[in-house]
């Protein structure tokens, strides 16, 4: 066998893991693989920030369902990635991370660049491996790969010391994996499943409430077909938009903190909830103790640890969300399904009841408005990514979202300066459809210099900034809960399109809704970045809003 | 208290892993023994926490998750073999206390280890409750230095974790 070396052997696995683009900063510890780089295939794409190649990474993952990779070199580079990773673990995210390591012998001695990688990732990471020769590489790619995508996704970091980079062996690569104390395929339990379709069978107002776990099992079809045979109404998580087409008359929205009125109504209202791939956040639950203590719980997840970690579930089943609707669908279609129509006609009634009123206003750019207008200018397909706080929280209750992988938020961290470089990631998955961030002028000045990246890169997306000139969720916060006393969150920001151009990309700023649908369509069409600031009122609150620590019940600014 | 035993890979870090879970979650660990099985890749840690059924579950499930762990099993206390090793060094004023500490540890059947003019270390085994008696019997006499090990446990019977292990 010929020699290679264990840079070699680290593209050579990328290959044959159908690895086609990977987003990185170079530097010291790790130049042996971006010297291979230079005669590989595969695409690089240059960041400004490591954290923003992790979310690149990671809104490539999102937008394809399959892992993103990010490279970084030791200290630093490492370290500035943490919160990407840290992003893409909350949210059950596939992603492979290289970074370099000084060379063996100078680890554990503070030498130049060097950081415990290992341990600081150790808990947001799914795993992590530290490669000691360039003959364990492929193995631990191979491996890397198939703990990140299989069971509950999640990321995974290697670290590799320089001079495995460089050390030459006859290396071998693997086709299977063997992982031990590893197995994501988990048989259903039938006696779980059979007392589920019996509960739900039974139930007389049932709603499904729907989590990131049904776009990882790509259940969507299936839950389509559940929540019609049942009459079920479906809502979502934030993670779960866009399991489930919102157009459709079952559909609730988002459930939770900032969820439609109608999906809190309802939810409490259920007899029986059915759910699926979520973990009972306490962003989704309100307070958990008060959150639909006379309802039966369905809670189906993938991962064990899930099941009654935040809350009590009567029947528990462990698995692929995808097979275990398949056989829940098949039972209750062996047994039958009544008609329920009162249940029906009472969905219809709270979903009529809180309609939103007209919004005639044409020329004022209240945010509800601003999301109406791009989902109408947009195409079905195309993707939204959020950055977060009051902009994500309006996309997530006014941008209807009709087909999976469209919708791409940070849930669970909640990492501001996500949405813009996921975006990026998203339209290099996905080239072919348009891509959004929706920003909050905050949120972008964290990474906005990811613009570089896509202007040198041809990356075409488009940023929508709703700018209060806030860090607005906060001041929503001290506006409701603490007297008004607005304490540090003015902005004092760029003029955003002259930092768009500056970059090369492009701006506008608008004054109405037709010129936003103006700069929305100049946009879709160009071949570079965009950038649209939208000015918007600072004392504008994204409601409904369920307040901190209270239940789904108390609602505030419900009609 | 509830003891729980794990097969884990036997090499760097593994511990690391485990206590670092515990931390992030906000476990607490009464005690941790750790030691390889008759299988070179393989290392046994025996963990006791406190804490109900569904904090037992949850370490359970979560010690599932991590990769290098290979098996886990909550032990039923009638159905476990429990032990500790406690070495006790102990102030030695005069014969008679000598004596007197002599007779304590045989009827504890422990053994003494080391003897200089004005200590003894004393070595005994047997379960915590055992341990806790003998060191609170010698107590006054004035205990120098005390290493315990913390508790290793073995289910009875023929039933091993590691049979479904290496099945894998």
């Amino acid at each position: 066998m010929e020699e290679i070396s264990g840079a070699e052997a680290l593209l050579e696995a990328l290959r044959r893991e159908k690895v086609d683009t990977i987003f990185g900063i170079p530097g010291g510890a790790i130049l042996p693989v971006y010297d291979e780089l230079y005669d590989s295939d595969i695409r690089h794409i240059l960041c400004r920030h490591e954290q923003s190649a992790a979310h690149m990474a990671d809104g490539y993952a999102r937008a394809s369902g399959k892992p993103g990779v990010c490279f970084a070199t030791s200290g630093p580079g490492a370290s500035n990635l943490v919160t990407g990773i840290a992003t893409a673990y909350m949210d059950s995210s596939p992603l492979v991370a290289v970074t370099g390591q000084v060379p063996k012998a100078m680890i554990g001695k503070d030498s130049f660049q060097e950081i415990d990688i290992i341990g600081i990732t150790t808990p947001i990471t799914k795993h992590n491996f530290q490669p000691m020769r360039a003959a364990e590489i492929p193995r631990i790619v191979k491996a890397a790969f198939y703990i990140a995508a299989t069971g509950r996704p999640g990321p995974v970091l290697i670290d590799i010391p320089k001079d495995v980079q460089t050390e030459k062996d006859s290396i071998a690569f693997p086709n299977e994996v063997k992982l031990r104390g590893y197995n994501p395929h988990i048989p259903l339990r039938m006696d779980e499943v059979k007392r589920a379709v019996r509960l739900l069978y039974e139930s007389k107002k049932p709603v499904i409430l729907a989590g990131g776990g049904v776009k990882s099992s790509n259940a969507f079809s299936e839950l389509h077909e559940l929540s019609e045979m049942l009459q079920a109404p479906v809502a979502t998580t934030l993670m779960g938009k866009g399991a489930f087409p919102e157009n459709h008359p079952l559909s609730l929205g988002i459930v939770g903190m900032h969820g439609t009125p109608e999906a809190n109504r309802l939810t409490i209202e259920a007899d029986v909830i059915l759910a699926i791939g979520i973990r009972f956040s306490d962003r989704t639950t309100g307070n958990v103790e008060e959150f639909c203590v006379d309802s039966k719980i369905i809670h189906i997840d993938i991962d064990e640890a899930e099941i009654e970690k935040n809350r009590y579930v009567d029947v528990a089943i462990i698995g692929d969300a995808k097979e275990a609707l398949k056989t829940i669908i098949e039972g209750l279609r062996s047994i039958g399904i009544a008609e329920k129509k009162e249940w029906r006609e009472r969905i219809l009634a709270i979903k009529e009841h809180y309609k939103e009123r007209n919004m005639d206003e044409h020329f004022k750019l209240t945010p509800p408005l601003v999301l109406k207008t791009l989902r109408r200018v947009l195409p079905e397909d195309a993707i939204i990514t959020t950055e977060v706080g009051q902009n994500q929280m309006w996309a997530a209750l006014h941008f209807k979202v009709f087909k999976p992988r469209t919708f791409i938020s940070s849930g669970g961290l909640g990492t501001m300066g996500f949405g813009f470089p996921a975006a990026i990631g998203a339209k290099v998955a996905v080239p072919d459809v348009p891509v959004v961030d929706v920003a909050g002028d905050g949120s972008f000045c964290m990474t906005e210099n990811s613009l570089s990246t896509a202007v040198a890169e041809k990356v075409p997306v488009i940023v929508l900034i709703l700018n209060n000139e806030r860090l607005g969720m906060v001041a929503q916060w001290q506006r409701l809960f603490y007297g008004r006393r607005y304490s540090a969150v003015e902005l004092r920001n760029p003029d955003f399109v002259k930092l768009a151009e500056s970059y090369g990309a492009q701006g506008w700023r608008v004054a109405d809704i037709n010129e936003l649908e103006n700069a929305l369509s100049q946009a879709l069409v160009s071949e570079i970045p965009s950038v649209i600031d939208v000015p918007i009122s600072p004392e504008e609150d994204v409601m409904p809003m369920v307040p901190p620590g209270k239940g789904l019940a108390e609602t505030m600014g419900v009609t | 208290m509830t003891l729980i035993s794990t097969i884990v890979e036997h090499k760097p870090g593994v511990l690391f892993r485990v206590s670092n879970m515990f931390r992030r979650r906000g476990f607490n660990i009464e005690s941790i023994s750790v030691g390889p099985t008759e299988h070179p890749d393989l290392a046994r840690m025996t963990i006791m926490i406190r804490g109900d059924e569904k904090l037992a579950g949850q370490v359970v499930k979560q010690l599932r998750k991590l990769i290098d762990v290979i098996s886990v099993q909550l032990l039923e206390e009638e159905q476990t073999v429990q032990r500790e090793l406690a070495l006790v060094k102990i102030r030695v004023e005069n014969p008679e206390i000598r004596r007197e500490i002599m007779d304590y540890t045989n009827i504890f059947r422990g053994r003494i280890v080391d003897v200089a003019p004005n200590s003894l270390i004393v070595e005994i085994t047997g379960t915590p409750d055992k341990m806790d008696a003998f060191i609170n019997l010698i107590r006054r006499f004035g205990i120098l230095e005390l290493s315990r090990t913390g508790i290793t446990a073995l289910s009875r019977g023929e039933a091993t974790i590691i049979k479904t292990v290496r099945a894998v």
